[in-house]
């Protein structure tokens, strides 16, 4: 199993995809149960990476290496393997992955498909994450991105608002226009490097290695000019401002298994691209534009939380949360700083699972009440008492409470940011505490105080949604709690990621 | 004594055609279904054995005949084979199309197999005239071809204009070809090339006008033949006029053809001169794809969509040929078979929509992934591939095609290639949006029969393996076009 791990976790959705083809459409409850069971071997293959990443091996910072030849000709292999950040990424689609599949469950529509293209996404995301080649980063990126638009434009729910309305086609369009507008500029990007250093090769190992070597094949006015595009390219799917317009239209439209991929993972694959990409291959186009991005991650921090502050929409309010937060991992990649970058990585980490149950559990109380408008819905928690603990833990998560991942990550990114660029820091703690007004209003508003006749009648999670808001809720305890092992997986790589700046 | 042994495989399709004819007169016939079945069946079982007789009985060596006029050699065997398949194809997918719609289909078929062979020999020939000739035997199949659907006004009209417009481009490129043979002396590619880089500015002298207006002329009739712009402007008429099949059939085989021609012209009289060609080849290149692309936002028809979105295809598959370099002609033959396997996917489905409901417009496609979920499925990846997605044919292919660009010093046009490709996207989406989002105008459910649906299902699977797993053709690429001059070895 450890040899071919890697591999499980790119074939075992893209095969179960494949035989989800050939079920007959009429066979839901096999569809479901095969998906789940996938899901849960994804899990647990997931899991058997991460932990079975050897933190203190002195060897190579990247573990589980596989190489298959694929197109010697132009030096395209297929190569997996792992290193500190991309394992915490897959155990985070793992945990994501499982519990969106079960929250699909309640797709009534075609379910056939809408489990055939969620699992193309999955394959995607791990692919991306787990892929050392160039050529199969880039394959996989775009395979995530794919399936989005038929998730939302199919699957989705428009809305009308009092002054517009955001139909799901528009939403699902507009997302995917505008990421595969951003991931032109990849493709323009991962051309470039690969002429450029004129090896023949798209292994990022290799392609590391000649570009840190002492020949510099890549000039600094070549990494100047192509680091933004990699920086725009993968940025805008972490919601880098001013481009993150698509993500709260694609989370609103977007079912709520389908958010809970996109916000918790599929965001992530930016970040991880401007880590894996640009900053390993372009190290001195990064040095230019840190500062630049540093700026923007910050003004995604607070201007997310500012718009939050204005929505009554709870999807828009979490989608808006999302662009905030993400701004802290673009904060953390900017400040290029150990602890900083390592605070980076795990926010990503402690944003996927915390808005998974965010959707979660506003998907849930949607089902229930058909509206999402917070100036509707009041004191649910007298009726849906588990919902409220969920949504409120998470919540406290996501304004930084100590004892929660959020606070762990947060403050490693402040420090990161204060040892670099103290004023921004302190912006970024305004943004903490403006996220901390939003959420607390949010929370006041829809959980407390006297409820609405309307809603007495509501019935709390089932079963099965509260299995998945405790598993969700399980990684946030233990890394707010105990962030260690966590850290300690992440460390050695960004160490050797920061040792290839200088 | 020539050896005509080496011509085995035009000999065996030109049997093949005269048997599909006599076939279709001399058997007395009980049903028109039979009729029908019975000739396709022959005509693509027969392209498929002579494609699979003439690889396992391939020569190792490049072998030429009549001194350098026919190549027997790696590339042209694996454009005839090629040709061959997207016969077969486009005879298996249409039969349906050609039951309902074609009253004689022995002629059709026939013709099918004489065009074929033409493409063979366009793709075989080593000198301008055997060329010339080669590009008529085969637009002569398909001029009768566009208009073989008697009675219906727009075939007729599509003829007319494809016959006129293809004459003209013909006499251009024969007066190019006059003009070259009086400036150079030489009509071989491999004999034309010392004298040709020579006059085109090599070693000091002034590049020889006359020598340039014969190259003009010549490629103004090859972009016609390819639909570049701005000689393109029939293709929109006659593919939305010509029968659906032939539609396919132009938009695959003669681009295949023809940039068989181009390849092997290209790497063997231009190669010393390359740098001379690179910026004009580069501009049409750009302004072909930036055209098609933007032309093809706007159209209602579904044919005239493809058209429009085979030029820009065209214009991509110009950026890979521009380079010249190995790797961009491994690259422009990928893409030019991973193109055939999804237009002609595409095209099944659209020639289903055609017979079942009689539409040829996008709104047609309106929810048919709840009438024809398979249908739908094989469009949607045919549209994803063109755009250029993974796990499709177009991905990697197109990627490949870009690399080479950069490659060849031509940064700009990747930029311009990938922002079309980008642009394209927009309007395959539109027929996605129909076929999954939109609710059912019409209520038919569309399926092929089942001898049609197996070459749909062959040509999604090619797709996809073209995609994941293109090592396999690509080593058989590599060793073809090591067979043209400068990649000998």
């Amino acid at each position: 199993m450890d040899r071919y791990i890697l591999e499980i976790l790119i074939f075992l959705p893209a095969l179960t995809a494949a035989l989800l083809m050939v079920t007959p459409a009429a066979w839901v409850m096999a569809i479901r149960w095969v998906s789940i069971s996938a899901g849960a071997l994804l899990m647990f293959a997931s899991a058997y990476v991460f932990i079975g990443f050897d933190q203190n091996s002195s060897a190579d910072d990247f573990q589980f290496v596989k190489e298959y030849e694929w197109l010697e000709s132009v030096g395209i292999g297929f190569s997996l393997g792992v290193d500190g950040i991309a394992a915490l990424m897959v155990l985070l689609t793992g945990i994501v992955s499982v519990t969106g599949l079960v929250v699909a469950t309640n797709v009534v529509k075609q379910p056939k498909n809408y489990y055939i293209l969620l699992f193309a996404l999955i394959a995607g995301v791990y692919g991306t994450f787990v892929s050392i080649d160039l050529f199969f980063f880039f394959f996989f990126y775009e395979l995530a991105i794919v399936p989005m638009y038929l998730l939302i434009a199919v699957w989705g729910s428009s809305s009308k608002f009092k002054n517009f309305s955001r139909t799901k086609e528009y939403s699902a369009l507009k997302l995917v226009l505008m990421i595969v507008a951003a991931s032109v500029l990849v493709w323009i990007g991962v051309i470039t490097i690969y002429v450029q250093t004129g090896s023949l090769t798209f292994n990022m190992l290799e392609l590391r290695e000649l570009i840190q070597s002492s020949d510099a094949p890549l000039s600094k006015d070549f990494q100047n000019i192509v680091f933004p595009l990699m920086m725009i390219g993968f940025g805008l799917l972490a919601g880098l401002w001013p481009f993150h317009t698509w993500s709260p239209d694609g989370h609103v439209a977007a079912p709520t298994s389908v958010s809970m991929l996109h916000a918790g993972v599929l965001m992530k694959l930016g970040a991880f691209g401007i880590i894996r990409v640009g900053m390993t291959l372009l190290p001195e186009g990064f040095e230019t534009w840190s500062l630049a991005l540093l700026i923007l991650g910050t003004i995604n921090v607070v201007y997310g939380a500012v718009s939050a502050l204005s929505q009554t929409d709870l999807k828009y309010v979490i989608g808006y949360s999302s662009v905030s937060h993400m701004g802290y991992v673009l904060m953390g990649i900017g400040t290029v700083d150990i602890i900083g970058l390592t605070g980076a990585s795990l926010q990503m980490f402690s944003h996927g699972v915390m808005t998974a149950l965010f959707f979660a559990i506003v998907g849930a109380i949607y089902e229930r009440t058909h509206t999402r408008d917070t100036l509707v819905l009041n004191g649910l928690s007298a009726r849906m008492g588990w919902a409220s603990g969920f949504f409120i833990v998470a919540g406290l998560a996501s304004l930084g409470l100590p004892g929660l991942s959020g606070f762990v990550s947060e403050l490693l990114v402040f420090i990161g940011t204060f040892r670099t660029e103290p004023i921004l820091g302190v912006l970024g703690i305004i943004g903490a505490a403006i996220t901390a007004t939003y959420i607390l209003r949010l929370i006041g508003r829809v959980f407390f105080g006297p409820i609405d006749p309307k809603w007495e009648s509501l019935k709390d999670l089932s079963p099965k949604e509260f299995g998945v808001g405790a598993f969700l809720l399980t990684p946030i305890v233990v890394v707010g709690i105990f962030p260690a092992p966590f850290l300690d997986v992440i460390r050695p790589s960004v160490d050797v990621i920061l040792r290839g700046m200088s | 004594m020539p050896n005509f042994g080496l011509l085995i495989t035009e000999f065996l399709i030109a049997g093949l055609g005269f048997v599909v004819l006599i076939a279709d007169f001399s058997i007395p016939w009980r049903s028109r279904r039979a009729h029908n079945l019975t000739l396709a069946l022959l005509a693509s079982i027969g392209l498929i054995f002579i494609a699979i007789y003439s690889f396992a009985n391939r020569s190792v060596d490049p072998e030429h005949l009549y001194e350098q006029l026919i190549f027997v050699d790696g590339f042209s065997l694996i454009f005839k084979i090629l040709a061959m398949g997207i016969g077969a194809a486009v005879t298996l997918i249409s039969i349906d199309y050609v039951y309902r719609k074609i009253r004689n289909p022995g002629e059709f078929y026939a013709l099918i197999i004489f065009a074929v062979l033409g493409a063979d020999l366009v793709a075989s020939s080593g000198e301008l005239l055997t060329a010339y000739i080669s590009i008529e035997v085969m637009a002569f199949c398909l001029y009768v071809l566009v208009a073989i659907s008697r009675g219906d006004g727009r075939s007729a009209e599509a003829a007319v204009k494809y016959i006129l417009l293809g004459s003209l481009s013909s006499a251009l490129m024969l007066l190019g070809i006059a003009i070259l043979f009086g400036a150079i002396g030489e009509t071989t590619f491999r004999y034309m090339e010392s004298v040709m880089s020579a006059l085109l500015g090599g070693s000091g002298n002034d590049p020889s006008m006359t020598v340039i207006l014969g190259l003009a002329l010549f490629f103004a009739g090859i972009g016609f033949k390819l639909s570049l712009v701005p000689f393109h402007l029939w293709a929109p008429d006659v593919y939305e006029g010509a029968p659906t099949p032939i539609t396919a059939f132009i938009a695959v085989l003669s681009k295949a053809a023809v940039i068989a021609l181009l390849i092997r012209f290209l790497a063997e009289a231009g190669y010393r001169s390359m740098d001379d060609w690179q910026l004009p080849l580069a501009i049409l290149a750009a302004g072909t794809m930036t055209i098609g692309t933007l032309t093809a936002l706007v159209q209602q028809n579904i044919k005239r969509l493809f058209a429009y979105s085979s030029i820009a295809q065209v214009g991509f598959i110009l950026v890979g040929l521009i380079s010249l370099n190995e790797n961009g002609v491994n690259a422009v033959i990928l893409h030019m078979c991973g193109y055939a396997v999804t237009n002609l996917a595409a095209f099944s489905v659209i020639m289903a929509i055609e017979v079942g409901q009689g539409d040829e417009s996008i709104e047609g496609f309106s929810g048919l992934a709840s009438r024809s979920p398979f249908m739908a499925m094989v469009m949607a990846s045919s549209l994803f591939s063109l755009a250029g997605l993974p796990i499709y044919a177009g991905f990697v292919t197109k990627f490949l095609l870009f690399t080479s660009a950069v490659q060849a010093g031509l940064t700009w046009l990747m930029v311009v290639a990938v922002v079309n490709s980008l642009i394209s996207l927009y309007y395959y989406i539109r027929i996605i949006k129909q076929m999954y989002v939109h609710e059912a105008v019409n209520s038919v459910r569309v399926s092929p029969s089942i001898v049609a649906s197996i070459p749909i299902w062959l040509l999604f699977i090619g797709m996809v393996l073209i995609g994941i797993y293109p090592l396999p053709l690509m080593t058989a690429i590599d060793s073809a076009t090591n067979a043209l001059g400068p990649f000998l070895g």
